[in-house]
């Protein structure tokens, strides 16, 4: 398995609090790792440290170092890194244009004009988020008459249409009904096998459903990580055990 | 007492407070447009001053009028709304970003009168614009900074952080953020802002006094050195420096300068609901 991503003694602070603390994780290329934990245990600081996203907080301060592939993410230039770790958020975020301009949006700011090699991707995105047949023939409405199921998936058609190696989701299917949500899941599987996903969720069970390895966070740190069915049925630390149980968080 | 009829008497000072405060709107408008709608005539907008003023039409001065504000605007709108996407999206909260912001508040309190006498001092003189068009726009277009400033930061904040972090995350720039999402969406209100700034621009009469404003001009500016009559000015001169002045001119030349005012307020609310219609979140 080739490593895709590398994270090497990584602590992060806000201000005062201390919210990553001394973090070394690896992630491999084509696996889907999803992270648990209760609220506050760092999992999407750790998402947007990855994205350089957090740069946009003023307090924001993080030691140690992160590698994508060989390459020190904080030494690449922030949209250069974006390119090619693309994110999905919490709640779809449609911009103010239409269907198809949403996805062309990556693209077009890149500098392609071609219109033909714009619909060529803007299609081919949708497709790979299984999207397409649904809005191909209202590609010019505004994006926000979508259904929020299709809203995310729309997000992830904009973030496929970027041609990125990693995608970040950021408990992609926390406002969505149980059928959005497993159409969600399906896509992330088909989409492993071109990218590398790591999915921060506050669902246990979508996390048992979908990934190959499972990290558990607590207070800004990483717990336990492992292959996703060793996590869940033989968890190695007692309080693993006791936030997938249900104990706690 | 009880309780119903405390309330009873409440509700009644609070209706009649309210009703204190809209009568002299209808009063200030209704006694214009009696005293001044019969001065209003296709002549009397379209044509010279005669008789010393009292009697011809005031075209001078409206169009003394539009001449500063056009200039005013075109100068005071790209300053303040580059400023404030500045301070909005790119300025970090440290010392010299909240003098300026203490600035800026402060530019707003000034009366007047005084950026009248400024532009006079800086302008007139010392840039040796001499009293002009030119002379007056930048006087006001300065004391209308801080209002376009504020009006445009609203406007940028109020457009979702989430959408340029949506932006963000797709690998495109800041710069490029701005322009293609921040600006469009915050463009209504920077208008709405830009159009409430006019209407006060038109209506100004201190900051023009030393700077723009003439007594009479026998004939219409050519250029953006000339002296220029404007409207609130020359309301001041004929209702107070011109003996045997006929009312309705006085009333009519103030009915007109409201109507041009009111109608751009007018335009800013249409414009502001329309976008408001048609907002995509």
């Amino acid at each position: 398995m080739v490593d895709k991503i590398i994270v090497k003694d990584l602590n992060c602070y806000f201000g005062e609090i201390h919210s990553i603390k001394s973090l070394n994780i690896t992630v491999f290329e084509n696996e889907i790792l999803s992270i648990i934990g209760p609220a506050n245990s760092g999992k999407t600081t750790f998402l947007r440290t990855l994205n350089r996203l957090n740069d946009l907080n003023v307090k924001f301060r993080k030691e140690g170092k992160v590698y994508l592939g060989n390459e020190d993410i904080y030494e690449m230039e922030p949209e250069t890194l974006r390119k090619r770790v693309g994110m999905v958020f919490a709640l779809p975020v449609p911009l103010p244009l239409s269907i198809f301009e949403n996805v062309a949006y990556g693209p077009r700011r890149y500098g392609i004009k071609d219109k033909r090699k714009l619909e060529d991707i803007v299609e081919k995105a949708l497709k790979s988020a299984f999207l397409w047949d649904e809005v191909k023939d209202r590609l010019n409405e505004p994006a926000v008459k979508l259904s929020g199921g299709q809203q995310q998936r729309l997000c992830i058609a904009r973030t496929l249409a970027t041609n990125p190696e990693v995608i970040l989701f950021d408990e992609p299917c926390s406002g969505l009904d149980p059928i959005s949500t497993a159409k969600v899941e399906e896509t992330m599987i088909e989409l492993k096998k071109k990218y590398t996903i790591i999915l921060v969720t506050n669902n246990v069970k979508q996390a048992s459903r979908v990934s190959d390895r499972t990290a558990f966070f607590l207070m800004g740190e990483l717990i336990e990580i492992g292959l996703t069915e060793n996590i869940f049925i033989s968890p190695k630390d007692k309080r693993t055990e006791d936030y997938i149980t249900g104990r706690f968080g | 007492m009880n309780r119903k009829l405390v309330q009873k008497i409440v509700f009644t000072i609070l209706f009649f407070v309210t009703l204190i405060v809209i009568i002299p709107v209808i009063l200030i408008l209704s006694i214009i447009i009696k005293e001044g709608y019969s001065a209003i005539t296709l002549e009397f907008l379209t044509s010279m001053p005669k008789d010393g003023m009292r009697s011809g039409g005031i075209l001078p001065a409206i169009i003394g009028t539009f001449s500063i504000v056009i200039c005013a605007i075109s100068v005071t709108l790209p300053i303040g709304v580059l400023c404030a996407i500045y301070l909005n999206e790119y300025a970090k909260d440290n010392l010299l970003t909240r003098i300026i912001k203490l600035a800026i508040v402060n530019l707003a309190g000034v009366p007047s009168v005084v950026y009248g006498l400024f532009g006079l001092g800086l302008f007139v003189i010392f840039l040796n614009f001499g009293v002009s068009i030119l002379a007056g726009a930048l006087t006001l277009s300065i004391m209308e900074l801080p209002c376009i400033i504020t009006t445009s930061r609203g406007a940028l904040n109020s457009v979702p952080q989430s959408f340029r972090e949506a932006s963000l995350s797709l690998g495109v720039s800041k710069w490029q953020t701005i322009r293609y999402i921040v600006l469009p969406n915050a463009l209504p209100g920077i208008m709405t802002g830009a159009i409430l700034s006019i209407s006060r621009i038109a209506g100004e009469t201190a900051p023009i006094l030393f700077t723009a404003a003439a007594f009479y001009v026998p004939h219409l500016p050519k250029s953006i050195f000339d002296q220029v009559m404007a409207l609130p000015y020359h309301l001041y001169i004929i209702s107070t420096q011109i003996p045997n002045m006929p009312k309705n001119l006085i009333y009519g030349t103030a009915l007109t300068l409201l109507i041009i005012v009111f109608s751009m307020n007018l335009f800013a609310i249409f414009i502001r609901s329309y976008f408001r219609k048609r907002k995509k979140w």
